[in-house]
């Protein structure tokens, strides 16, 4: 019975997890994902996502905190969630000598109610590889063999790992769409990634993860709404930066000149971007490499590194 | 489609296939697994000759026999399978399984299964070679060498499991074996017998752990092991298997370390 309890699919509160060195990767973090909603941890290298997928995924017993998968604990009540989780580890675990084939065969004998291997190899591309020995696989195409054995069983909760890294942007794009597709099928998805676009376009809620702790939650559009849009484009011949026109008149809320190349900062990006486009067509002079963007998720995410970069540099002059 | 539901004993067939498979590729373990155990022997042979075997009440066959047996464990099993369980940890494929339905005793077990079964098959072939070859008469209590088999075998796979612990890459894995294999094949009574050592060092030897299987194997064949000399054969090779298991729950490492 799917009752109210299992709506949040995952759930996580207050998780720690330290490593026997006494490294602590994980600092309490909390967060949940919906039935059927992809969600995405992201992060600098060493922010702590892997750490917690694989608490996630029952690898590992967590520190402190507590986790739940379907309503059960992944780490104790492994046998009960297994055949309805599907995993994708950040890299490989898989034979070089075995074939892909091989590989997908062993995969299928340790899998309750697993699709036929050849549907999910040509699912996701490599149905043309089977007889191709993993050592001899690109990067990519590990990916993807990968992807298909976490597909295998036809999964709840799906883990990914960090799914398109090595992918060329044909093949990303291929995998973004498979997982969107899984998600209209009703799949959970909690996926890793450190491709802020990647999140953009799957991610229906993510978390920015920073040194072991949650910087920012929300939807991709709540986590770049307090973020400034921008505008940058090079300076015409002849001209400095002085000669644009007044920028806090513009909405301009900051902006940095570097050489040439101007960047403007402006929570109005329409008012901001007419009055400069009006002011270059006045003066006749063209705007080289002129680029006009809303907020993304990149802003977020650096904004969110810098400050936190900051605060830990304060906090070790403070300590020194 | 496939709806069955997996099973302890589907999983680990599922994977010993794969394993099976990568053994027949990794034609270095292959050959040592295949062949040394049927060549030692016959040195063993030419080392006996030199010894007074009958004084110590042993024939050629009854020297030899165990010996042979004993080298299927040591290469076919225990060198093996350090060998192949280090490589799939160095690869992730253990982490990897164990996101998976198996359980951890079945990662191992059905991992240590195409080795296991290398050793029984060869063990058998063996003994009825050297039964043939040599001339030897049939066994008068034949259960206890199958007791010695039965015993070697689970003992052999869980010191592997043990050794591959400790052992951290592949390449460390062609040495950590080395110390056991050398120990036993010296003090185990495989090459020398253990009846014309000194008492005290014999006493000693007998408490390695593959010196109770060479003992109730022989035994089989001598005739001549007494009801305690079994038992207390039997109870060193269990405690050394319950010591294997301790030590794996304990110390066995399914990742690479960082």
């Amino acid at each position: 019975m799917e009752t109210n309890e299992h709506e949040h699919v995952i759930e996580v509160t207050g998780l720690r997890r330290v490593y026997g060195g006494g490294f602590e990767a994980v600092r309490g973090i909390d967060f949940s994902v919906r039935r059927g909603e992809i969600f995405a941890l992201l992060g600098t290298n060493g922010a702590g996502k892997t750490s917690t997928v694989e608490l996630l995924e029952g690898l590992a017993a967590p520190a402190g905190g507590r986790v739940r998968v379907l309503g059960h604990d992944p780490y104790t009540d492994r046998a009960v969630i297994r055949p309805r989780t599907g995993v994708m580890l950040q890299e490989g675990g898989f034979p070089s000598e075995l074939t892909v084939a091989e590989t997908a065969r062993m995969w299928a004998g340790c899998v309750s109610g697993a699709r036929p291997e050849e549907e999910v190899l040509t699912l996701v591309g490599l149905g043309t590889r089977t007889g191709v020995r993993v050592k001899q696989l690109s990067g990519g195409q590990r990916r993807r063999l990968d992807l298909a054995l976490a597909l295998l069983g036809d999964p709840d909760v799906l883990f990914l790992d960090e799914p398109t890294t090595g992918l060329d942007p044909e093949g990303r794009r291929e995998t973004w769409e498979l997982v969107s597709a899984l998600r209209d099928r009703g799949t959970t998805v909690l996926l890793t990634t450190h491709y802020l676009e990647e999140a953009e376009f799957l991610a229906d809620r993510l978390a920015i993860m920073h040194e072991g702790r949650i910087a920012a939650t929300g939807t991709p559009a709540e986590v770049t709404a307090s973020e400034p849009s921008r505008i940058t484009f090079d300076l015409p011949e002849g001209y400095f930066a002085g000669d644009l026109p007044p920028l806090a008149e513009l909405g301009v809320s900051d902006h940095t000149v570097d050489g040439r190349t101007v960047r403007l900062h402006t929570s109005e990006l329409q008012r901001a971007a007419t009055a400069l486009l009006v002011w270059a067509d006045r003066a006749g002079v063209e705007l080289h490499r002129l680029d006009v963007r809303s907020a993304s998720l990149e802003e977020a995410f650096l904004r969110i590194a810098k400050e936190a970069a900051a605060k830990t540099v304060t906090t070790k002059e403070y300590a020194a | 489609m496939s709806t069955a539901v997996t099973t302890p004993v589907s999983r680990m067939t599922a994977l010993a296939r794969a394993e099976l498979t990568l053994l027949g590729r990794t034609k270095g373990t292959l050959f040592a697994a295949l062949f040394v155990p049927l060549v030692l022997p016959v040195s063993a042979r030419e080392a006996a000759r030199g010894m007074d075997l009958a004084e110590a009440g042993l024939t050629i066959g009854t020297m030899v026999l165990p010996a042979a047996i004993g080298f299927s464990l040591l290469f076919a099993v225990y060198s093996a399978l350090v060998g192949s369980l280090v490589a799939r940890r160095e690869e992730l494929v253990l982490k990897r399984l164990r996101t998976g339905e198996l359980r951890d005793g079945e990662i191992l077990a059905g991992s240590a299964l195409p080795a296991t079964t290398t050793g029984l098959v060869q063990s058998l072939l063996l003994a009825a070679g050297c039964v043939i070859l040599l001339d030897m008469p049939a066994p008068p209590a034949v259960y206890l060498s199958v007791l010695g088999l039965l015993l070697g075998l689970p003992l052999c796979v869980g010191l592997a499991i043990v050794t591959a612990s400790f052992t951290r890459t592949s390449e460390s894995a062609q040495v950590t074996p080395l110390p056991l294999m050398f120990l036993s094949m010296l003090a185990s009574g495989m090459m020398i017998p253990l009846e014309i050592l000194p008492d005290r060092v014999a006493a000693f030897c007998e408490l390695l752990p593959l010196t109770p299987v060479m003992t109730l194997v022989r035994g089989g064949f001598t005739g001549d092991l007494s009801a305690g000399g079994a038992l207390g054969a039997v109870a060193v090779a269990v405690a050394w298997i319950a010591f294997a298991v301790f030590a794996v729950r304990r110390w066995f490492r399914w990742e690479p370390r960082h």
